[in-house]
């Protein structure tokens, strides 16, 4: 049981202040809610900085822009940037940091947005797919070398492949064909498309390099 | 009647092109909105409640904290008191509330009581099982207990496959709004646009025409996706309770994984006998599987290889407190496959005999001796089996041992039924429309280049329409049905609207009708260029008309002409490497050598078959429904314990297609499936082939590898 829900670890938690990373925890470990503390409760123990219990307005940097959104300490980025921002390309499919589905980019480096707080990528700059996969009407290349070869089926897994690739040539631009099976063993695709990724990262590499990317 | 058959093989143009998908750059940029993705005015979230335990009764349940609860819109009760609950995961109790948060802790608020009853949930032990099995009846052909004495050779083994899950990434579930009008707007994640309408009517008792159905993309689906299930209709209730809102309810990972979707388990007792010279003589076995709380899960023993002369099979359908199977990429095959080529390849290890070489001389026990034959030779070409292949266990020093195996596939894939609409409109611009459903395998892709061929096009001319039962019906995308239907339907649609096109541009032309042709962008004489009209010109001619047709693949008659047949054969060789001191099997290579007919386009067709084998890497090394003896639950409903395959876990995979002008002929036939069934057996064999002994229990996990090293039963 987690620490979360043991009643008896909640009654020991009276004492001290909540933490937004325990709550995190909590969700991750049981894949279901963590009760909240009554306000007055919380109240009594928020230190200074500590936003919540309730929900809270803050303001996210996305894709470059300012955007604002009324979240709960406990949201998740990834529930933040799909049911309230309506930016959906990051995909919930295992909600515990498995498959890499939701794949962001948080000061440029790939991150899974089901295991960060909304609250906590404050500050930060989030990059998600729609922010860089098409500029002036042109595919990223990394995108146009997914579509060449063929490296998607259903689709649901790819936003996540590509944020991933980008994010693996960025710090790799001339990868090995294991380094890119090393480097994107975060992501997971149940149509089983890994042949088509393989071959498209070491395309988009190179494209990269010759300048086409866009 | 207008000649609909497919245009020569050598004088296409689209058809057969190696082709991007037209939908790749949406999906790719995540553009692409699937109906999970969808956000609607005034929508609500939807939680589902379900039961922990896997056999009880609801004594009493309370859901006024939940109602009150701030955020609430509507709260049901799906198993009031009273209820006998048969699983793990059943369906309780649902909320709809402003906020998924907001819904997701009303939930907990809902208080049930239990009278928790006895329950199974593990079926690897027959004896065990016993209250729950249902025999279904002894097979018998020839006399077996005589061909079993007069055998050379004969061999006794068990063998267990578990029970796995679709885990289709994109979860179930909808968006559905039912309005004070009585309309529904319906938004599920489906396999099957057309005929999950007329279920979900059913279910609601209203008329099928007050329900459209919409979806642009499906995440997944593998045969799980089919129907509106009962969180869809709850959504629906929760939406005319609450004025008809919006109600967004997609199951969390755990759901999905316990309930969204299995496919049975298989196990055998068998006991075969073959003549010296490996030719397999008679086959006695004892199956049995389980498909949930409704048994079922029969799979086709022996496999491929059905013509032995001499046979005995009984088989048991056990009934557990689990969620029902569905529909399982190749349903019962795989089981099949991996219970007949396991045992094969170890009698013929028995016979020291090189498995190659007792899979081509008993070819003729099977339905198409010249085609497995051929694979088989085809495969071992690939893999280097000559070279590389080795008596069971002589691997050599060292603790990596590699090892090559083989598995056989056999399937239909004929068309399904399905009905096309070509509309050609006066400024050139062309629609194709069904409503049918494209699930990744390039369904949009391929009924475009059907089109662009059929009116001298290119695939960016037409537009595909898919997804929206304002579209003629098509059938569910199962059993590898989708490509010859709607291809076969979108032929006829389009030479039927050719032909209007054409009787309108004849008299510009000069000559009739039947003397014209379309092709190259032109409307021209037959075999004359110089007497043509560019495209948009002789749409112009149709004024302020369009042309607008219906085709439709009539399964029973699209073979008579040329469109589209079934029944495939396939061969898989995989080539491991296995740590023995770990027990960690890694695999080198996987070969599918593949029956097909006419291949529309060679890419999206490779892609199913590396996603074939690839699920079957995962199904034969890791993935595994285990369940608690003693909770009933399902141990790992979750993606970290519930293991899929990664992009370093899979090898190379080499595809080889059988694409010539014979099997063009077969006109188109489907392809999802017949590649997703050989791989667990050829990997399986393969293993035993490198350690020198059978790992019996799929997966062939580290422990279950380790196990078998040891002679430890797992
Ligand atoms: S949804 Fe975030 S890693 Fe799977
Ligand atoms: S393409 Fe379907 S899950 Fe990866």
């Amino acid at each position: 049981m987690s620490e979360i829900l043991d009643p008896e670890n909640r009654e020991k938690r009276k004492g001290r202040g909540f933490s937004r990373r325990g709550f995190m925890q909590g969700i991750g470990v049981t894949g279901a809610v963590a009760p909240a503390l009554l306000p007055e409760q919380a109240q009594a123990q928020t230190p200074p900085g500590v936003m919540g219990p309730g929900a809270v307005a803050i303001t996210l940097n996305i894709n470059g822009k300012p955007m604002k959104a009324t979240v709960e300490p406990r949201e998740t980025l990834l529930d933040t940037l799909r049911n309230q921002l309506d930016i959906t390309g990051a995909k919930r499919v295992c909600d515990r940091g498995t498959c890499g589905a939701c794949s962001v980019l948080v000061n440029g480096k790939v991150s899974y947005a089901c295991s960060i707080l909304a609250i906590d990528a404050q500050g930060k700059q989030i990059t998600t797919i729609e922010g860089f996969a098409m500029s002036g009407g042109k595919p990223h290349a990394v995108v146009q070398a997914f579509v060449n070869n063929d490296a998607q089926q259903c689709g649901y897994c790819t936003p996540g492949f590509v944020v991933a690739s980008k994010a693996f040539l960025d710090h790799t631009p001339n990868p090995t064909y294991e380094q890119v099976k090393d480097g994107l063993g975060g992501n997971l695709c149940r149509c089983g498309t890994y042949v088509g990724v393989r071959k498209a990262v070491l395309e988009a590499a190179k494209m990269m390099k010759g300048g086409s990317n866009a | 009647m207008p000649n609909y058959s497919w245009p020569p093989m050598a004088s296409r143009k689209v058809i057969g092109q190696r082709l991007s998908r037209t939908d790749g750059i949406e999906k790719a940029s995540g553009r692409a909105k699937y109906n999970s993705d969808l956000n609607k005015p005034g929508m609500l979230h939807a939680v589902l409640l379900t039961s922990p335990f896997a056999h009880a009764k609801v004594k009493s349940i309370d859901t006024s904290a939940a109602e009150k609860h701030a955020g609430v819109a509507a709260v049901r009760v799906i198993a009031p008191a009273g209820t006998e609950i048969q699983w793990a995961g059943w369906e309780i109790a649902v909320v709809a509330a402003s906020t998924e948060l907001a819904a997701r802790d009303a939930v907990q608020k809902i208080k049930i009581e239990y009278d928790i009853m006895p329950h199974v949930v593990v079926e690897n032990d027959l004896k065990k099982v016993r209250t729950r099995a249902k025999p279904a009846g002894e097979q018998l052909e020839g006399d077996p207990d005589q061909a079993m004495k007069e055998a050379d050779v004969t061999l006794e083994a068990s063998y267990g496959i578990p029970t796995l899950t679709h885990c289709c990434l994109e979860p179930h579930g909808q968006v559905i709004g039912w309005g004070a009008d009585g309309k529904v707007e319906f938004n599920p994640s489906t396999q099957s646009v057309t005929s999950i309408r007329g279920d979900l009517a059913r279910l609601l008792s209203i008329p099928t025409t007050d329900i459209h159905v919409h979806q642009d993309h499906v995440g997944g689906g593998f045969g799980s996706k089919f129907q509106p299930d009962r969180w869809g209709v709850e959504a629906a209730q929760l939406s005319k309770a609450a004025g008809g809102k919006p109600v967004k309810l997609f199951l969390d990972r755990p759901t999905e994984l316990m309930i969204a979707g299995c496919r049975p388990s298989g196990f055998l007792n068998v006991k075969l006998g073959a003549k010296k010279d490996g030719t397999l003589t008679v086959w006695q076995s004892e199956s049995w599987a389980s498909g949930g709380i409704g048994g079922g899960g029969s799979p086709p023993i022996p496999y491929v290889f059905t013509k032995v002369p001499n046979r005995r099979q009984n088989h048991t359908a056990v009934s557990l407190n689990t969620a029902p199977i569905r529909a399982w990429r190749a349903p019962n095959h795989q089981q099949a496959s991996y219970l007949t080529c396991a045992p094969l390849e170890d009698l013929a290890a028995k016979l020291k005999m090189d498995p190659l070489d007792m899979f081509i001389k008993n070819a003729n026990l099977t339905q198409r001796e010249d085609t497995y034959v051929r694979q088989l030779k085809k495969a071992a070409e690939l893999s280097d089996w000559k070279k590389l292949w080795h008596p069971r266990g002589d691997a050599g020093k060292g603790p990596i041992k590699r090892g090559l195996g083989i598995g056989v596939n056999t399937w239909g894939g004929a068309g399904h039924d399905s009905t096309a609409r070509t509309t050609i409109h006066p400024d050139g611009t062309v629609e194709v429309e069904l409503g049918s459903q494209d699930l990744g395998t390039g369904t949009r892709t391929i009924i475009a280049q059907v089109a662009a061929e059929t009116l001298g096009l290119r695939v960016p001319d037409i537009r595909v329409k898919l997804g929206d039962t304002n579209y003629p019906p098509s059938g569910t995308s199962g059993g590898s049905t989708t490509v010859g239907g709607v291809t076969s339907s979108t032929r006829k649609a389009t030479v039927n609207a050719l032909d209007k096109l054409l009787a309108e541009v004849a008299g510009g032309l000069g000559a009739p009708a039947d003397q014209l042709e379309a092709v190259d962008g032109k409307i021209q004489v037959k075999g004359n260029a110089t007497k043509s009209l560019t495209w948009k010109a002789a749409c112009q001619k149709l004024g302020v008309k369009t042309v607008s047709e219906t085709g439709s693949n009539v399964p029973r008659e699209a073979a008579k002409e040329g469109l589209n047949t079934g029944g495939v054969g396939g061969v898989q060789i995989a080539d491991v490497s296995v740590d023995v001191e770990t027990g960690v099997v890694k695999m080198n290579k996987l070969v599918a050598v593949q029956d097909i007919g006419l291949v529309v386009n060679p890419k999206t067709a490779e892609s199913q078959v590396f996603g074939a084998c690839i699920m079957s890497i995962c199904g034969a090394l890791m993935e595994e429904r285990i369940m608690d003896e003693l909770t009933g639950r399902m141990l790992n409903a979750d993606m970290e314990f519930y293991k899929l395959a990664g992009i370093k876990d899979i090898g190379e995979i080499v595809v080889h297609f059988e694409i010539d002008e014979l099997n063009d002929k077969r006109g188109v036939i489907g392809l999802g499936e017949p590649p997703a069934i050989g791989g667990i057996a050829a990997i399986s064999n393969a293993v035993a082939n490198a350690i020198g002994t059978r790992v019996p229990t799929v997966p062939m996990s580290p422990m279950n590898v380790l196990d078998a090293l040891s002679g430890r039963k797992s």
